[in-house]
């Protein structure tokens, strides 16, 4: 076997081009999907539209007369905008929790992001108690924010000191998670009847207070960090494969998991501050990408924050078909609507697991 | 041509030196040079601390035409597993790509396809990395090492998952490559009759220091296997004039 015996293949070249044009149809199959659920989520309602309505007043909202376009821009819109970026958002996190951790159970949840913000929230529902005394307008979403940043800081800072290994994140992660359900529980226990039952919908997750504002918000995030981890694609992947072999490969790993610790603590913050604890996207989203397109940065990226967008849509669009009127907390609906899908994957394509 | 020299180097876990020491003759670029001693000896600190991934004292000099030692010098650890969503195809391309755009040239595939095929992978590109045995990721590792074409490539144990055809296959595949791109190869090889019949150098490391470098005929002696593995053996040439360690038994 000389290396003068080489015979330029064309075979494993055309067969990559192909797998790479594949993982990019699915993804445009994504996007479509994701457009047509938008317009669907706009389109239901107490009042329905006929798709091509939707449309028209979308491309031409002086067109449409003065109830449609209040109904689709001033007060759909931002909900549906809102499932997009969230679940985005989430998905996101989760997936470059999963890559810098090396576990395929890390989320928002595991590092104790949710539990920390919904322990905020409750602060101020139960106790008025605002973090941040100079906004109480806004004391739950911001004591919700404050609490998800301060867990992430701890986290992001406990993995700065010297001999932390991933393993040992997230088991602070899991110990982050106990302590505020705990401080949770105790907050719950001492809550007036009122005081209860709005902690316990905040916890479930809800879209219904979504402002042109939030969405902003969490769109904002979106574009500071999309840049970042697109640029870091390649290392990014290379971390899949072990830091050892990682860093033969030249990447310097301690860096690129703090940056992007504290990018995903910013993605997991911002939107949990907003519409509350939504479990089901942040661990579920990326593992749904993975098994479309592999775990290449340059598709998994994309796949994963249009399999969170498409999902969270989807399941606002499905909770007003089965029960028209009622506002079910999105959260729970994710989880009953997204399981059965995600075990078709599953077993699917057995050989995809992580 | 590539050249390499390790001038006192020492190698730091935190505050604990591991390896110390280390001075190395000029070795030059074109050839296969060992790496042995026994377990934990220290050999893959040696390497990670060459290829920069280790802090310590001392002093790697390095002679070739890449701009930088960063570039120049690729470490291939020990067989390490992945489960990871990814084929040996992409793997091998992610190796290739560090640091670059997203976009992928056909020359850069091209070459991954010659280095899969020169190492008979081929058949398993499209392969899940999850799915490859012990030996088969040892052949991948050796793909991903080769892709960047370094100067001087060093690979811990590339064949202790091998089976003995392919042990001889991948030994006289780096032998060529060494010679035909004039690549300084450092092998750490547990299997001294390697050593002996495809690296012209050797280097012994016991307990964090160079015990011994030089021609590989000169350094592989029963005295050395006596002190440094405590075994008793000889050195022998067959009938072919090539030496062999035969092992008699561990020494008392």
């Amino acid at each position: 076997m000389a290396v003068s015996d080489l015979i330029p293949a064309e075979e494993g070249r055309g067969l990559y081009r192909a797998l790479a044009f594949r993982r990019i149809l699915v993804i445009c199959g994504l996007i479509v999907a994701l457009a047509f659920s938008f317009s669907l989520d706009l389109a239901l309602g107490p009042a329905r539209y006929p798709l091509s309505e939707v449309l028209a007043a979308l491309i031409d909202p002086s067109g449409a007369d003065l109830q449609t376009r209040v109904v689709l821009w001033d007060i759909r819109m931002p909900v549906a905008l809102m499932a997009i970026s969230v679940g985005a958002c989430l998905s996101l996190a989760g997936a470059q929790m999963q890559t810098i951790l090396a576990n395929p159970l890390a989320s928002p949840f595991t590092l104790g992001i949710s539990a920390a913000a919904s322990f905020g929230a409750a602060l101020g529902l139960v106790a008025g108690v605002a973090i941040f005394p100079a906004a109480v307008h806004y004391m739950v979403p911001l004591n919700a924010f404050l609490m998800a940043m301060a867990a992430s800081l701890f986290i992001y800072l406990m993995s700065t000191v010297r001999g932390v290994t991933v393993q040992t994140i997230v088991l602070l992660g899991i110990a982050l998670v106990f302590t505020f359900n705990a401080l949770l529980s105790l907050l719950e226990y001492l809550a007036s009847e009122q005081a209860l039952a709005a902690v316990v919908f905040w916890t479930m997750g809800s879209l219904t207070k979504a402002t042109w504002g939030k969405v902003m918000a969490t769109f904002a995030i979106l574009i500071v960090c999309i840049p970042f981890f697109a640029r870091h694609s390649w290392a990014l992947t290379a971390l899949r494969l072990g830091d050892v072999k990682a860093a033969s490969f030249g990447v310097n790993i301690k860096s690129l998991r703090l940056k992007t610790l504290l990018g995903v603590s910013l993605l997991a913050a911002i939107p949990v501050s907003f519409v509350g604890t939504i479990g089901f996207v942040g661990l579920v989203g990326p593992h749904i990408a993975r098994m479309l397109v592999g775990e290449d940065q340059r598709f998994f990226l994309p796949a994963a924050i249009l399999c969170g967008a498409l999902m969270l849509s989807a399941t606002s669009v499905v909770s007003k078909i089965l029960l028209p009127g009622a506002i079910l907390p999105i959260g729970v609906i994710t989880a009953l609507v997204g399981v059965p899908f995600f075990f078709v994957l599953i077993f699917a394509d057995r050989r995809q697991s992580w | 041509m590539v050249t390499l020299q390790l001038k006192d180097l020492g190698a730091r876990y935190g505050s604990t030196l591991t390896v110390e020491g280390v001075s190395t003759p000029v070795f030059s670029g074109g050839e296969l040079t060992a790496v042995i001693g026994p377990n934990a000896a220290g050999k893959s600190t040696l390497f990670k601390r060459i290829a920069g991934l280790l802090k310590g004292p001392g002093e790697v000099v390095l002679e070739g035409n890449k701009a930088s030692p960063r570039d120049a010098i690729r470490y291939m650890p020990q067989d390490t597993h992945a489960n990871a969503v990814l084929t040996v195809y992409e793997s091998v391309l992610l190796a290739a790509k560090q640091g670059e755009g997203w976009r992928v040239k056909d020359t850069e595939l091209i070459e991954i396809d010659q280095i899969l095929k020169a190492l008979q992978i081929d058949g398993l590109a499209f392969r899940n990395l999850g799915e490859l045995s012990g030996g088969q990721r040892q052949l991948v590792s050796i793909a991903q090492a080769l892709v960047r074409r370094p100067e001087v490539l060093m690979m811990d144990e590339p064949t202790s998952a091998l089976d003995l055809y392919r042990q001889v296959e991948v030994l006289n595949f780096m032998r060529d490559l060494a010679r035909r791109q004039g690549t300084l190869v450092l092998i750490a090889l547990h299997d001294l009759n390697h050593a002996l019949r495809f690296c012209r150098n050797t280097m012994v490391i016991s307990g964090g220091r160079l015990m011994a470098a030089g021609p590989s005929q000169d350094v592989i002696t029963a005295s050395m296997l006596r002190d440094i593995y405590r075994v008793e053996a000889r050195v022998e040439a067959c009938s072919r004039g090539e030496n062999h360690v035969i092992i008699d038994r561990s020494a008392a």
